[in-house]
């Protein structure tokens, strides 16, 4: 079972510009979530604080550096991009099941704490992610194994004609 | 225009760090958790802390849990058209905008949110 590791060299793969777009993004989603809130409310407006703008910037990217990658190698790269940028969309599916965990923190503390609501509701998002992550990895990990086990007993047993 | 600007600062600062986190980190369904960090929210619960107190902040917080979810079942339809439909990662994420729309607004309504 592969472990989580610190990669720093991917940050060579990136180019300028995408660092400035996500930049713009972030900023940019922001500030859309602030004009929402003003215009149409504060329920309305925090359902952006949830918006997948940034995830859009971010799996695009992954798929370019993976076709780009592919490429420098005599190869096409599309179909592994898209698989690279599936992989990203499962973690932030987990990830977004953080998310909601910080929202329920942050809303049930915010009243009695302010810095301890932001720091256990930060605290609730890498716990539940985290965790959202290592069982899924536990199961797929056990059902491939059990695969495996199944196809070698399989083959070994004995065919009836 | 100064708030808007200091928005956009904040925003696009923690919104970085968070996506630079995600770069970093392997594998890339791990890093893809750092793909629905709380960087907007972060900043926007924050700024709406110190410009409307903490009751608006609460109630963004509580409207916040049904956009989680549609982000859930959002990632679950990128991933479906980038796998199955076989769409490229521009398209699939744009086009998957408006389910995350849909459930969010209609989680919205069914919790009884203002709309």
């Amino acid at each position: 079972m592969t472990s989580v590791r610190i990669s720093p060299s991917s940050l060579r793969e990136g180019r300028w510009y995408e660092y400035v777009v996500r930049f713009a993004l972030g900023g940019g989603a922001t500030v859309f979530a602030g004009l929402v809130s003003s215009h149409f409310g504060a329920s309305v407006g925090g359902l952006f604080l949830a918006l997948p703008a940034i995830f859009c910037a971010s799996a695009t990217l992954i798929e370019t550096h993976e076709i780009r990658r592919k490429r420098k190698a005599g190869l096409a790269g599309e179909r592994r991009g898209q698989e690279a940028a599936a992989l990203d969309a499962v973690g932030a599916a987990l990830g977004a099941l953080g998310l909601l965990a910080f929202a329920i923190v942050f809303a049930l503390t915010v009243k009695a704490s302010i810095s301890g609501a932001f720091i256990g509701a930060s605290l609730a998002w890498l716990a539940v992610s985290v965790a959202a992550w290592y069982v899924r990895r536990k199961t797929r990990w056990a059902r491939r194994r059990a695969g495996t086990a199944e196809r070698v007993g399989g083959s070994a047993l004995p065919r009836s004609h | 225009m100064s708030e808007y600007v200091i928005r956009f600062l904040v925003g696009g600062v923690v919104v970085s760090a968070f996506a630079m986190l995600g770069d970093v980190l392997r594998p890339k369904s791990f890093a893809g958790l750092f793909g629905a960090a709380p960087s907007v929210a972060l900043a926007t619960l924050a700024i709406a802390i110190y410009q409307h107190g903490t009751d608006y902040a609460a109630v963004q917080s509580q409207a916040m849990m049904a956009g989680a979810l549609a982000l859930a079942i959002y990632s679950v339809v990128v991933c479906q058209l980038l796998v199955r439909a076989r769409l490229r990662a521009l398209p699939a994420t744009l086009l998957s905008l408006v389910v995350w729309l849909v459930v969010a607004v209609g989680l919205l309504k069914l919790a009884g949110g203002a709309t």
